[in-house]
């Protein structure tokens, strides 16, 4: 159990953030500048809050008023940065060990074996880090982190250097060692499909606050409207993987309000998948179309309409209850007439779609 | 073969001890004063950085002077050595590795500040949360990686104190065998009346070691910047 109570100011900029996490990954959530890496220094040790305290489990880690700060190195704390910042004079075996040195001998619950497996990383061991590629750099940046047995792992934009494909490659990897490890995790990330992915619970940041916190599903719908992001806007669905449809490559995920269209063959018939879809990619229809591309319509009446400027945000309230935000001119919306109750179909182009296990 | 009298010899032989045992005593306490430097704040520092690069600026005479005063027997540092420690500076070898020593100093500290404050910092954060206290890190990540510019600070060292002549004839004369070293011995040399061809031949072995340990110092500093 992490708890943070910080408030500290860099010149004119202010934080000031009170949360906790529990098991699972706690994501921590909001556009560039809202003082996501700050909340990480302060929880690593890397600097040092203003006032407050932070607690993990029993253990205080920092408490403003009781002149305690613990350093880094006496924190046990595991950091994954955005650069994986390996020691270049250090083979990646080395750089593995480099924690478990460091690491009581009791407290090494984190073998060797099992995370050079989950991460892939058997063939690099005698390499050095200037040779590695990205990907690999930063899969031996959290494997790194793993071995040093840490009670509490940061991860700070850990895929934001990457590109797209190694990004979808480590993604599945973060999420295996979360449940293998069973280690509590707080994931900074700006990229709305890696929190709804891998996280239990969101806390959203911005200009220093928090201003909303909860399940990825509740919580990330209304992140957009909070900073003023419209592409920060996503809506989680959760369904069930139908048949697959070997042909064509496209594997249905069921949902109450209509059947949704995935891209590839994906996993076993019946299993539960969480879908995440940005507003931007959601169009409203008040008819069901017939000639158009996009495949997927879901049904569901509009329960609230946000926003005053040229763009607007609308709620859907889909069959079943949940809730699916879609993007919108106030023109379109105006024009067809567009107000809570209105009943519409939720367009989504299926590549827009990308699963998510559950 | 070169041809050279005894005691010519015998100051090339005294030049490199004193150089080399300067350049040993020279490298811990430049690091130091170089991580205090790179790293720390406290007031004075721009005092204690001013007093390093003294000699630099100093006429060496005046380094030597001030060396006598603080080393000499009844000096204020030299008495203290010489009577709880029987170590004495004035007018023996060990002198002219102290003047070589201070009169080296800055430069030393130099090369080796600015291979320390080259050290990513974010390598030594990332250090202390995988749970390498100060010390560690520094043994483990800072000195390692600021090692080509520790190397050429100390062959810039050794050079300087292979041909130290000022602060070094201040402070220990010119004693043949002991503090004549082959700056001392090309003084003396061009001194006499026949020594002229003595001067010279020690002249040009004087600027061979020198450029030697130059281009050595080039050698490293170039092969680490490819290396990083």
């Amino acid at each position: 159990m992490l708890e943070v109570d910080v408030a500290s100011r860099l010149g004119s900029f202010e934080l000031n953030v009170a949360f906790s996490g529990g098991e699972g990954v706690t994501a921590l959530f909001g556009p560039s500048g809202s003082g996501k890496s700050s909340v990480i220094k302060l929880i690593a040790g890397l600097a040092a809050p203003d006032r407050g305290h932070i607690a993990l489990d029993d253990r205080l880690l920092c408490d403003t008023s009781a002149r305690v700060n613990l350093r880094p190195h006496r924190r046990r704390v595991g950091v994954v940065f955005q650069e994986s910042r390996l020691l270049p004079h250090f083979s990646v075996r080395h750089n593995m060990h480099f924690g478990r040195w460091f690491c009581p001998p009791a407290e090494r619950r984190i073998e060797e074996g099992p995370v050079v497996e989950t991460l892939g990383i058997g063939h690099l061991m005698e390499r050095r880090p200037e040779t590695l590629s990205g990907g690999e750099k930063q899969r031996v940046a959290i494997a790194r982190a793993l071995l040093s047995s840490p009670r509490l792992l940061l991860m700070d934009e850990p895929l934001a250097a990457l590109d797209w494909e190694r990004r979808r490659e480590i993604l599945p990897l973060i999420e295996r060692l979360r449940d293998d490890f069973s280690i509590p995790i707080v994931y900074v990330s700006h990229a709305v499909e890696e929190v709804a992915r891998l996280a239990a619970r969101v806390v959203v940041l911005d200009r220093g606050r928090v201003v909303r916190e909860g399940a990825p599903a509740d919580v990330l719908h209304a992140s957009g409207a909070d900073t003023g992001d419209r592409f920060g806007i996503a809506s989680v669905l959760e369904g069930r993987l139908g048949a697959p449809d070997v042909d064509y490559g496209l594997t249905p995920v069921d949902h109450p309000a209509g059947r949704l269209w995935l891209t590839g063959v994906n996993g076993p018939a019946g299993r539960s998948v969480r879908v995440v879809v940005r507003a931007t990619d959601v169009s409203l229809a008040t008819e069901r179309p017939k000639h158009i591309t996009i495949r997927t319509a879901l049904k569901g009446e509009i329960a609230a309409v946000n926003g005053t400027g040229p763009q607007l945000s609308l709620d859907v309230k889909l069959e079943g209850g949940a809730i699916l935000v879609a993007a919108a001119t106030r023109r379109a919306v105006d024009e067809l007439g567009l107000r809570p109750g209105v009943p519409v179909f939720a367009l989504i182009k299926s590549v827009a779609i990308d699963e998510r296990p559950v | 073969m070169i041809d050279l009298s005894p005691d010519a010899w015998i100051a090339i032989g005294l030049s490199f001890k004193v150089a080399a045992v300067s350049t040993l005593v020279l490298l811990p306490v430049a690091t130091a004063l170089a991580l205090m430097l790179a790293r720390a704040d406290f007031p004075g520092k721009a005092l204690v950085d001013g007093l390093i690069h003294l000699p630099l600026v100093l006429p060496p005479v005046v380094t030597g002077y001030a060396l006598l005063l603080l080393f000499g027997r009844k000096g204020l540092i030299g008495a203290f050595l010489d009577h709880y420690f029987g170590i004495v500076f004035a007018f023996r070898w060990t002198g002219a590795v102290l003047a070589a020593a201070v009169m080296a100093l800055p430069i030393v500290v130099r090369a080796i500040r600015l291979s320390i404050e080259a050290v990513d910092r974010k390598l030594e954060e990332a250090a202390g949360t995988l749970g390498a206290g100060p010390v560690a890190t520094f043994f483990l990540v800072t000195l390692p990686l600021a090692t080509p510019g520790i190397l050429v600070g100390a062959t810039l060292g050794f050079a300087k104190s292979l041909g130290e002549f000022g602060a070094t004839i201040t402070f220990v004369s010119n004693i043949p065998g002991e503090t004549r070293t082959i700056a001392s011995a090309i003084y003396t040399a061009s001194q006499s009346p026949d020594g002229d061809l003595e001067a010279l031949t020690l002249s040009g072995i004087a600027v061979a070691m020198g450029l030697g340990a130059l281009v050595l110092s080039e050698v490293i500093a170039r092969r680490s910047r490819r290396a990083l």
